[in-house]
């Protein structure tokens, strides 16, 4: 382990990465300078994902997963957010591009779900004319023909005669057939990279399963990447080939969707299995909370982001409350932020947290 | 749940209807035109008939727009029942006035879901969980700052908090803050709808062993509402699966996790998803096509028959009453899953 004080900007962060994914993140950072501070939303990120892959991205609120997926975007406003490092699509650097070459690339190659269709959804268009817009936009054909194809994925993606419903408002629309036309919406140019944004947080459970059903089939379908940000770990579980973890704007543990949920290695990962009730297990007495609540982005604990609210800060000396925890590889791409010793953490999670599960 | 009771005498009474509603009704009317002639009405709950114990946690689960809610602010008396009849403590509370109804108000309060919504902002922290002593003239023993500082303790805020105002804390700190002002009165009966559903997922651990502590703590009654059969599970004894304004289902915990018999709790509970990896590939899953009908205008019959796998000729036609086919375990279904026996069981009482 490096003594050094300071890892922001050591090269001690390596990407999880492989050079030729579709979607390369290097030590992104967003910050937003306020009058209170610079809120540091996110602060030395890097993954990747390859195309027909899906990386979930797991955290609570405040921990910069949507952050993230703005700056992928290129949808934070001009001069509000720093963004520093390199997002690379397909090879491109997405930061410091001209707004106008994003645009071109918005939406064709890379699109975006998000949460709340309602609200992301422009009320006083029909859902046919907002999905042909961003068709012609990027493919120069006729009106006609654009609603012919606008028609086709509202059928595809399971609205039920997409002939009528295609000059529907979307308030018409329930809740889950918004979030399918928003998807529809979303595909309209077959995207390489697809980032969802708590797509089923607002639906009912049984419409969420017909959305990540629909997800995962369209994503074998196209060959996209997929990035899913939830909150939800049983939604990642469902979809995700990788996983990773945040926490107040860090990465703090990335395997593959296996390693999380059978041998999770950082306490934070712990916390949050341990805070679900889970139907597939028997029911436990208790559920094992986190303590406390996520730090505020002004002010980011010093040593480990999470060490207020570990309940094995300490362990290792006072490396938790004096030193960034370096981000790096334990073994088989296996990426974690924690001071913890391989075996303390070993034997931690085998005796007292798999039990509790 | 095993709940420690102070004296024999709640001891007795533990176990026995606190809660009865039957065949309570909710029709919202639609009005249109000039002289809002009433064209049709929203259905939102339609007969529905259960009981909550003293000491117990039922929860109503269900999509939304099947009538949770609603329930829960009949329950409370929040709105004005179209029909049937709910009784607090053997008191018919249908159709009592707002006057008639605030002195009971004290047995029977309300957790709302949306933190944010439920406190207002340019009230301290104080005022607001004060408050119910102001409206119901209750007199405190050390005043009712000393009691409201006890109640932030109670629910784990500090008692340096009474004089900050809701926007300095979090989410689950709110969520506490409305918690503290529920318990005020010390009620029998906590309606809580979707306490936890705003929060984080571990605010939301936090936040359901506080309300499991409280339970045990005051001999607490809880009527939740939620849409999370994991949280669901964790924290009912019995409960209650909604469908479009009707009860389909309810049993105890064990049985309908174990043994659903209704087919659309049996859909609900395949889709939710489970942070297992290793059953991605080889889960059955029931998918439900479409989206829950309107209530203006419910499916004739069984109301789930528009979506069911195992829907025949008579769910379109005849109505299934919501029968006990296992004991404690009620089931509106004519052809459930889980039982050998397609009647009533004739051991069993009728329901």
């Amino acid at each position: 382990m490096t003594q050094q004080e300071d890892t922001l900007g050591g090269a001690a962060t390596r990407p999880p990465a492989d050079n030729g994914a579709f979607l390369q993140v290097r030590e992104l950072r967003v910050h937003f300078p306020t009058d209170d501070g610079v809120v540091r939303s996110v602060d030395d990120l890097s993954f990747s994902v390859a195309r027909g892959k899906t990386l979930g991205i797991v955290g609570e609120s405040g921990s910069g997963k949507s952050v993230t997926s703005l700056s992928i975007m290129g949808l934070h406003k001009k001069g509000t957010a720093k963004i520093t490092g390199e997002i690379l699509l397909d090879g491109q650097n997405l930061v410091g591009m001209a707004p106008d070459r994003v645009r071109q690339l918005r939406g064709k190659r890379m699109a975006m779900i998000f949460q709340d269709p309602l609200s992301a959804m422009h009320p006083f268009y029909t859902v046919g004319s907002q999905i042909i817009e961003a068709y012609r936009i990027h493919n120069k054909v006729t009106k006609a023909v654009a609603r012919k194809h606008a028609i086709d994925l509202l059928d595809r993606v399971g609205i039920p005669n997409p002939k009528s419903r295609v000059d529907d408002y979307p308030h018409q629309f329930s809740g889950g057939m918004r979030q399918r036309a928003m998807i529809a919406m979303a595909l309209s140019c077959d995207p390489d990279l697809l980032i969802a944004d708590e797509p089923t947080t607002a639906l009912d459970v049984t419409v969420q399963a017909q959305i990540l059903d629909l997800i995962r089939d369209l994503q074998a379908e196209f060959n996209s990447a997929v990035v899913i940000i939830t909150h939800d770990l049983g939604v990642v579980a469902e979809l995700a080939d990788d996983i990773m973890v945040m926490y107040a704007g860090r990465a703090v543990e990335y395997s593959s969707a296996a390693d999380i949920f059978n041998s999770p290695q950082h306490p934070y990962t712990w916390g949050l299995l341990g805070s679900m009730p889970r139907l597939d297990r028997e029911r436990t007495e208790r559920l094992q909370p986190i303590k406390g609540t996520p730090p505020s982005l002004i002010n980011v604990p010093e040593g480990c982001p999470f060490n207020p609210r570990c309940a094995y800060a300490g362990t290792n000396g006072d490396l938790s409350f004096t030193v960034r925890p370096e981000f790096r590889d334990v073994g088989g791409g296996h990426h974690i932020a924690c001071h913890l010793e391989a075996q303390d953490r070993q034997r931690i999670w085998e005796t007292e947290i798999r039990p509790k599960l | 749940m095993s709940t420690k009771t102070e004296t024999a005498a709640a001891d007795r009474r533990l176990g026995e209807d606190l809660l009865v509603a039957t065949d309570l009704q909710k029709h919202f009317p639609i009005r249109r035109g000039l002289l809002q002639r009433q064209v049709g009405a929203v259905q939102a709950v339609d007969g529905l008939t259960f009981s909550v114990k003293r000491g117990e946690t039922l929860s109503l689960v269900g999509e939304s727009g099947c009538g949770k809610t609603t329930t829960g602010r009949l329950l409370t008396r929040l709105i004005e029942p179209t029909g049937g009849k709910i009784t607090l403590d053997g008191r018919d509370i249908t159709h009592l006035s707002a006057g008639a109804m605030r002195p009971l108000r004290r047995d029977i309060q309300m957790i709302f879901q949306d933190p944010y919504g439920s406190l207002n902002p340019r009230h301290t922290v104080g005022a607001i969980i004060g408050a119910p002593f102001r409206l119901q003239k209750v007199k405190t023993e050390h005043g009712v700052k000393r009691a409201v500082q006890e109640l932030l303790e109670l629910v784990g805020l500090s008692p340096e908090h009474y004089n900050r105002y809701p926007h300095e804390f979090s989410g689950g700190q709110r969520q506490r803050i409305g918690i503290a002002r529920t318990l005020a009165l010390r009620p029998k009966v906590i309606v809580a709808d979707e306490p936890v559903s705003a929060l984080d997922v571990s605010i939301q651990a936090q936040v359901v062993n506080l309300m499991e502590d409280l339970q045990n703590e005051f001999d607490l009654t809880y009527v939740i509402i939620a849409h999370d059969l994991s949280v669901v599970r964790h924290v009912s004894d019995r409960v209650a699966v909604m469908y479009l304004g009707k009860i389909m289902e309810l049993a105890d915990r064990t049985s309908l996790y174990e043994r659903p018999m209704h087919p659309y709790t049996v859909a609900l509970l395949s889709a939710v998803p489970i942070p297992d990896t290793a059953r991605r590939d080889n889960r059955e899953r029931i998918r439900l096509s479409g989206d829950v009908p309107s209530p203006i205008n419910p499916p004739s019959g069984c109301r789930f028959h528009t979506r069911c796998w195992k829907a025949q000729e008579v769910c379109k036609t005849t109505e299934p009453p919501l029968a006990e086919l296992a004991p404690g375990h009620q089931a509106a279904c004519h052809f459930p899953e889980n039982t050998t026996k397609l009647t009533i069981d004739p051991t069993g009482s009728a329901a």
